[in-house]
Parts: structure tokens; sequence; C-alpha cells
């Protein structure tokens, strides 16, 4: 694997003065390039503790650098951006507004716990990475990604009935993160799937549709299950210094 | 001591979501292979789904509590002390529930609380053993006697044993393997490659066994289960093989459908086919395509076994 090189230099940081001389020597224009210095003072202090309650997040203190989570990372291979070590640092450093940069990538973890598996230190990456996606969206910097849309619209059913229904997974997870129901490869995987058993596969599909799969007598455990999600939730958001409750 | 023989004789079958909804074929081959072993599957009634791993990213302890409910059940309804699960995420997930359960005592107090407001005995830890498809039938029926029902073979057919992530990491929740002798290896797992060997298989020398496909994404962020899975396809044709074994319905149809959308989005069309191993198994063992579900998978392969003469 390949060490990946980032320039640290932002294009923003970058002074170029037209007019410029210094002790008597003319430095306008290209001589004058200078790298603005940089004071942090925004640290959010309470950024490590903040991660660390919620789920998957837990261990983060432990982590050393030492980078294997990134070197082993099955996104970060895909995308040089996608950087869990770096990441952590930052939580731990509290530097929030470094992180937000990266905040529109992070959900993309693939939980392939690669780094989970090389971590020396046992931080389980992969949970951190759950936990500060979690925390981008209960913090608002970003609307729920396609990710928790899925999992919610997962949950949802499984609460509900005990077991899922893939057909009606699939479905409402396009319908609420606003993409068609008619893809070419969709078409194309469907058409395949038709070849030798057109009849069957219907008749499956209209059963699922019409006798949604459930267990049986899963009333008290679906009530017990949202009641412990409810609480948990609270817990969360009281941890994040937010109301108890979603928009209140 | 009970062998291991012994113990998996009869075992407690959970089939979970997928092998009841697009992964069928997978368990019509483990119930043919079952018949054809002689080997006894009772299923466990009024199962509910494991959690996966969708529930985990919305409260851990709930996927918890979910497969624990499938471990109670087998222990006291099924009554059985083994659990044998075709599915990487089920398998993975019972497994991570018994670690919790026995190593967290938050997730002991969940399991507990929630079991008691279900009406049904909250599980405890080292009730039941789970086992994959893959163990039920490397031990429970014996590699001497699998080489003895072989009837046609592989004919020598080259394969990739793919495993996906779930079969071996994160590796605490599997405190079994690696421990020499014949556990499996959770770097180079090969129980797989093992069973298809004396069914006449040639595996060819595979990196990838344990590359992700990106299934956590394959809707949500699907032109990157395109590239990873494409990866693969691409590297088991590299490594010579025909076909990619698969053990998981999650790694089977992600590989299926991306090996479909990486020919319609990125124009990368690729041939290698994608063969649960216990189609490939069952035919080895004279078991007809059909009876193994082969005309139900999505990648079209039954002309492919007709012409290797292998049905
Ligand atoms: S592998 Fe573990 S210790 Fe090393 S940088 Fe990643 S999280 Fe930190
Ligand atoms: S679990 Fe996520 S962060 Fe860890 S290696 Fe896989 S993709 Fe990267
Ligand atoms: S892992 Fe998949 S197949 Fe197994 S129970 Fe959960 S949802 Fe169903
Ligand atoms: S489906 Fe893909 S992501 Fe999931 S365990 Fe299998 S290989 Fe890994």
């Amino acid at each position: 694997m390949a060490i990946h090189e980032k320039s640290l230099i932002r294009p923003e940081n970058i002074r170029t003065h037209d007019n410029l001389v210094i002790d008597g020597v003319d430095v306008s224009g290209h001589w004058s390039t200078f790298i603005e210095s940089r004071v942090v003072t925004d640290y959010n202090e309470a950024l490590e503790e903040e991660i660390s309650a919620l789920p998957g997040g837990e261990y983060i203190h432990r982590c050393w650098q030492c980078g294997s989570c990134t070197n082993s990372c099955t996104v970060n291979a895909v995308n040089p951006d996608f950087n869990p070590r770096y990441w952590i640092y930052l939580i731990r450093m509290g530097m929030e507004d470094e992180l937000l940069r990266d905040k529109e990538i992070i959900w993309q973890c693939v939980s392939c716990n690669k780094c989970t598996y090389s971590c020396p230190r046992d931080v389980a990456p992969e949970g951190v990475m759950k936990a500060t996606a979690h925390w981008l969206e209960l913090k608002g910097h970003t609307e729920p990604s396609n990710s928790t849309i899925f999992d919610t619209e997962f949950t949802r059913q499984v609460v509900e009935t005990g077991k899922i229904e893939d057909g009606r997974i699939l479905q409402n997870f396009l319908k609420n993160s606003g993409q068609p129901l008619v893809q070419d490869w969709l078409i194309q995987m469907v058409k395949q799937m038709l070849r030798n058993l057109p009849f069957k596969f219907l008749f499956h599909l209209g059963w699922a549709t019409l006798f949604k799969p459930k267990t049986k007598n899963w009333d008290k455990a679906r009530a017990a299950i949202e009641e412990h999600i409810a609480e948990e939730k609270a817990e969360q958001r009281v941890a994040l210094g937010l109301s108890k409750q979603e928009g209140s | 001591m009970q062998t291991r023989k012994e113990k998996y004789k009869t075992v407690a079958y959970y089939p979970g979501c997928a092998l009841e909804g697009t992964a069928q074929p997978y368990n019509t081959s483990t119930k043919a292979i079952a018949k054809e072993l002689d080997l006894e599957l009772q299923e466990i009634e009024n199962w509910n789904c494991c959690g996966a791993m969708e529930v985990k990213n919305i409260d851990p302890e709930i996927q918890t509590y979910l497969s624990s409910r499938v471990l109670s059940l087998a222990k006291n309804e099924t009554k059985q002390d083994v659990v044998m699960a075709p599915c990487n995420g089920c398998y993975h997930n019972l497994k991570k529930a018994e670690y919790d359960i026995e190593n967290k005592q938050k997730s002991r107090d969940v399991v507990e609380k929630i079991s008691k407001k279900a009406d049904h005995p909250a599980y405890e830890a080292g009730e039941v053993e789970t086992i994959h498809a893959l163990d039920w039938i490397k031990f429970g029926y014996g590699e001497e006697e699998l080489r003895a029902k072989i009837k046609g073979g592989l004919k020598g057919l080259k394969v990739a044993n793919y495993y996906g992530c779930m079969y071996t990491r994160p590796r605490h929740i599997f405190p079994e393997k690696d421990q020499g002798g014949d556990s499996e290896s959770t770097s180079k797992p090969h129980y797989m490659d093992d069973l298809l060997e004396i069914a006449g298989a040639v595996n060819v020398d595979f990196a990838m066994k344990t590359a992700c496909c990106g299934g956590a994404h394959t809707l949500s962020d699907s032109d990157m289960s395109t590239k990873l899975v494409l990866n693969i396809l691409q590297a088991a044709e590299a490594a010579g093989a025909e076909v990619i074994a698969t053990e998981c319905p999650t790694c089977h149809s992600g590989l299926e459908m991306h090996q479909i959308r990486a020919l319609k989005r990125l124009s990368k069309q690729t041939n290698v086919k994608v063969i649960y191993f216990t189609q490939l198994l069952g035919m080895a063992m004279g078991l007809s395509p059909r009876k193994v579900g082969l005309h139900e998978n999505v990648s079209d392969s039954m002309k492919f076994i007709r012409e290797k003469g292998i049905a």
C-alpha cells in the first residue's frame, strides 16, 4: 500500500502580495508567496467525550496513531481522503472544524472491520466511524445519509414484524432516499431472475407483499424494543448537550 | 466427550431472512445436502431476524437482543445445543451476541430486560454453540466420509473461494479460530477450499478471499460497492478462476448484482460464475442442478455447468 501524501497547505492559506518591499528589497508577486500562519483557537474540548458517548466510540481514547486502520481500510483504497486514523486524531485533539471538512464521506465506512482486525490497541475504529457519522447527524452537521435511511427502514421493519422482506426494503429505501425505482441495472437483474422461473418468482413477490413475513407473538418484544431504543436515543442526545427529544 | 460428528448430526437450523427471500437457492441446496448426507436440520420455529448490520447501527444492544432470542429458542424450544447458520451475517451476529453476553454487563442487562418483557427465557452465555454451514459439513459429516460420497465430482473446475468479511472479522468474536490444528484461519480461511477440493475442484490462489464487497452500502453507496465487487471479480478471473464459490447470501447477491451493474454502468464485463458452495457440493455428489436450485441464481451458469460435464 502506497503512502498517500496530502498537501497540508490549502490554497486559501496562501498569500501573494502584488506590491511588497521588505527591508528595501522588492519582493512583489511571485516572490512574496507566504503561508498564512494559523492559530487554532476554536477547539471543541468535549469532542472526544461526545464521540465516546455514542455506541462504537467507547474506546477511542486508546488510539496511539499507528495508522494500521487507514492502511488496511477498504474505503481508503478507493478514496484516499477516507482516513480513520486522521479523524481519530482530530477528534481527540478537539479539532472540530477540520473534522467537518470531511463530513460528507465519513458515513461511507463499509463496516468490513479490517481496521478492527488490525488495530493493536482494540480501538475498534469501525465503531468510531459509526459513532462519528451518527454524531454528525445528531448535531445537524449533515442530513441523514443514504446509509442511515437504509438502516432506519430496515430496523423499522425488523422491530415491527421481527423479520425483513428484501423487496419491500428495496422499494421503501429507494422511495425514502429519493431514487427512481426503475434503474437499468435493477431491470437487468429482475430479467435474469425471471429467466427460468417467472411463475415462481412472481408468486414469491406477490406472496411476500400480501403476507409480510412475520414472527408470531412479536408484540411484547416489539414494545420492549421500541421503549429501549427511545431511552437510548434520549440518553445520547443528553450526552451531546441536545434536548431530550428531537426538534424540541 | 461427545465428538463433533455426534454433536453436529442434528442441529437447530437458522436460515435467516435472506435464505427465505432472494437467497432461496442457498436454502434449497443446504437442505438437499442435509438429506443426501443424512444430517438432520431442525429449523427453529418462529425465529426472528438477527438484526444484521443495519440494526446494530441504530442500536447495538437491540441487535444483541434479536440474536439472543434466536439462541434462546434454539436452546429452549428446538432443544438443541448447536445452531447452524449458513448466512455469514447471521453466523457473525449470533457469535457476536455470544461474545457480548459473556463479556459485557450492559448487553446482559438489556437482553435480560427485554427477554423478560417479551416473555421468554433470557439467553445465557455458553448455552448453545453457533456454527457455520462449513463447520457443519466438514465436522458433522467428515471429510473422508464426504470423499466417498462424491459421484462425478467437479472435474477440475477452477474455483476462487470467497469468504467475505463477516466469517472472520472481527477476530475476538471467533475465539475458536486461529488455534492451530484443524481450526479455521482468520487471515487465510480454508474450510470451503478443503470441501471443494474433496469434491474435485482445483482451487486457484486467490488473494481476495476475505476482501469486502461493500455489502453494507450495496444500495446506499452503489458506486462504491460496484468498484469493490469489480476488484474481486477481476482478481478471481486473473487468478484463472471459472467460478467464485460463495458461502453467504449477502456476498453472493452482492457479487451477482454488481457484476451486472459493473457492465451497465462501467462497461466492465466479467464472465466468472457465482455459485454457492452448497450447490457445487450437491452437484459433485450427483444431485441435478435443479435439485440444488442452480436455475434460481441470478448469475446464469446452467449451460456452463453442462458444458463442463458436471451435470
Ligand atoms: S489502528 Fe488503532 S491505534 Fe492504530 S491509528 Fe488506528 S485506531 Fe489508532
Ligand atoms: S470498517 Fe470502515 S473504517 Fe474500518 S477498514 Fe472497513 S471501511 Fe475502513
Ligand atoms: S443477517 Fe441477514 S439473513 Fe441473517 S437474519 Fe439478519 S437479515 Fe436475515
Ligand atoms: S456481504 Fe460483502 S460486506 Fe458483507 S460480509 Fe460479505 S463481503 Fe463483507
